[in-house]
């Protein structure tokens, strides 16, 4: 399991390539983010955004190129890897045991994602938002340095998104980095904007 | 080590809670309940067979919690966030196999006692099925998470998963069927080295799966 890094995190991708399903998804990415960073990827669907986070989560492999990142890594994307049949509380004390957080820092991440009232209620019958909001607390945390989002704002009401908008700040001004994959600008300040194009290259 | 009894925990109580451990333990029972209603209530008969009888039982139980085992943490994306965490997937099945033993196997050692009584086992018989049956569990405990993970997202997976299973499990079988002749030492051993082989493999095969199962 990962071990904690005394270092600030950083990340680069150096003139990446991945297949999927025989599929050139991405070709030639060079990103390098910082810490501090916020990027926002954008791009039309299919064109690798997801498929750019799960690789820097190193659940991909790349056909060519490299990718280094120092630092612990959150992903929260359309899976909630929430048990649907236990507590919001227990759910996300699971995975608060896995990332060696106490429970007093898994219930901080419930209050920063409006989540007290609903800590007692089994997963499954949280509503869309409501399920969502919880996969980002289990982000939070995680104390990961870098964060990697795919859709964060998708099924969340404005008030939920701006939590998520000073989630995202307060991680990235404690010298974190946070990448976040969407069609709709967030409404944070953010350091670069990587747009791919549909054959996955930097547009 | 922390977080390696975090997810076996895990695996037991989503067991517990989602009929994984009762559901296998009832078939067991009713198998060995329904038995006599075949053969007739002749003691000598239902003596001489029920340990088999059992040994079957046990083995088509095993199969029953296969779909639950795997499938849900990967669609779930709980498979995705361990391995984000460094686990290695041959980690992750091991855990798997070891909450399977003890959410599984060993309540169905405790349900062989049960059964044995229905079907009229001899007690001298009785310790000798239950050795038998808790140096093959490991290996069956492996044996299911590895084709789960093998058969994870497939179309009729269940079906699939009884035809991997079962030609597997024959050695153990034929090993166990020898502990219930009247000298059981040469079958004894030889089934605990096929049941150490197994459960000692199948993390690798499993883990192997896993990784060629992530999209």
């Amino acid at each position: 399991m990962s071990s904690r890094q005394a270092s600030l995190p950083s990340l680069s991708l150096e003139n990446v390539a991945v297949i999927r399903g025989n599929r050139l998804v991405l070709r030639d990415l060079t990103v390098t983010a910082r810490a501090g960073d916020i990027i926002w990827i954008r791009g039309a669907n299919g064109c690798g955004k997801s498929t750019l986070l799960r690789l820097v989560a190193g659940l991909l492999t790349v056909a060519s190129g490299a990718v280094k990142a120092e630092g612990r890594i959150a992903l929260a994307d359309e899976s909630l890897a929430l048990d649907a049949n236990v507590t919001v509380e227990h759910a996300l004390q699971f995975w608060a045991d896995m990332d060696g957080a106490s429970a007093s820092e898994r219930s901080a991440a419930l209050a920063d994602m409006d989540l007290q009232g609903l800590a007692k209620i089994p997963v499954r019958f949280l509503s869309t938002g409501q399920r969502k909001r919880a996969s980002i607390a289990r982000v939070l945390a995680s104390k990961a340095e870098i964060w990697l989002l795919d859709e964060p704002y998708n099924g969340l009401d404005s008030a939920s998104c701006a939590r998520l908008d000073q989630a995202i700040t307060s991680r990235a001004a404690s010298g974190g980095i946070v990448l976040v994959a969407a069609h709709q600008p967030p409404s944070i300040n953010v350091a670069h904007s990587l747009v791919l194009d549909s054959q996955g290259d930097v547009a | 080590m922390k977080s390696f009894i975090a997810l076996v925990t895990r695996e037991v109580r989503l067991a517990w809670t989602g009929g994984g451990l009762w559901l296998p333990i009832f078939f067991y029972l009713a198998v060995a309940t329904l038995f006599p209603f075949v053969t007739g209530p002749d003691k000598a008969l239902l003596a001489r067979t029920g340990g088999g009888i059992l040994w079957i039982a046990a083995l088509l139980a095993t199969l029953l919690p296969i779909e639950r085992l795997i499938l849900p943490d990967r669609q779930s994306g709980v498979l995705d966030q361990l391995a984000l965490r460094g686990w290695s997937d041959e980690l992750v099945a091991t855990a798997k196999i070891a909450s399977q033993i003890v959410a599984f196997a060993l309540p169905l050692l405790l349900a062989t006692v049960v059964g044995s009584a229905l079907i009229g086992l001899p007690e001298a018989q009785l310790g000798t099925l239950l050795l038998g049956l808790a140096l093959a569990l490991p290996a069956l405990s492996g044996l299911s998470v590895m084709i789960a993970a093998l058969t994870a997202g497939l179309s009729g997976a269940s079906a699939l998963g009884g035809l991997l299973l079962v030609p597997l499990t024959i050695p153990l079988l034929i090993f166990g069927a020898g502990t219930l002749a009247e000298d059981p030492r040469n079958a004894m051993q030889l089934l605990a080295a096929t049941s150490l082989a197994i459960t000692a493999l199948s993390p690798f095969a499993a883990g192997a799966a896993l990784r060629a199962g992530r999209i």
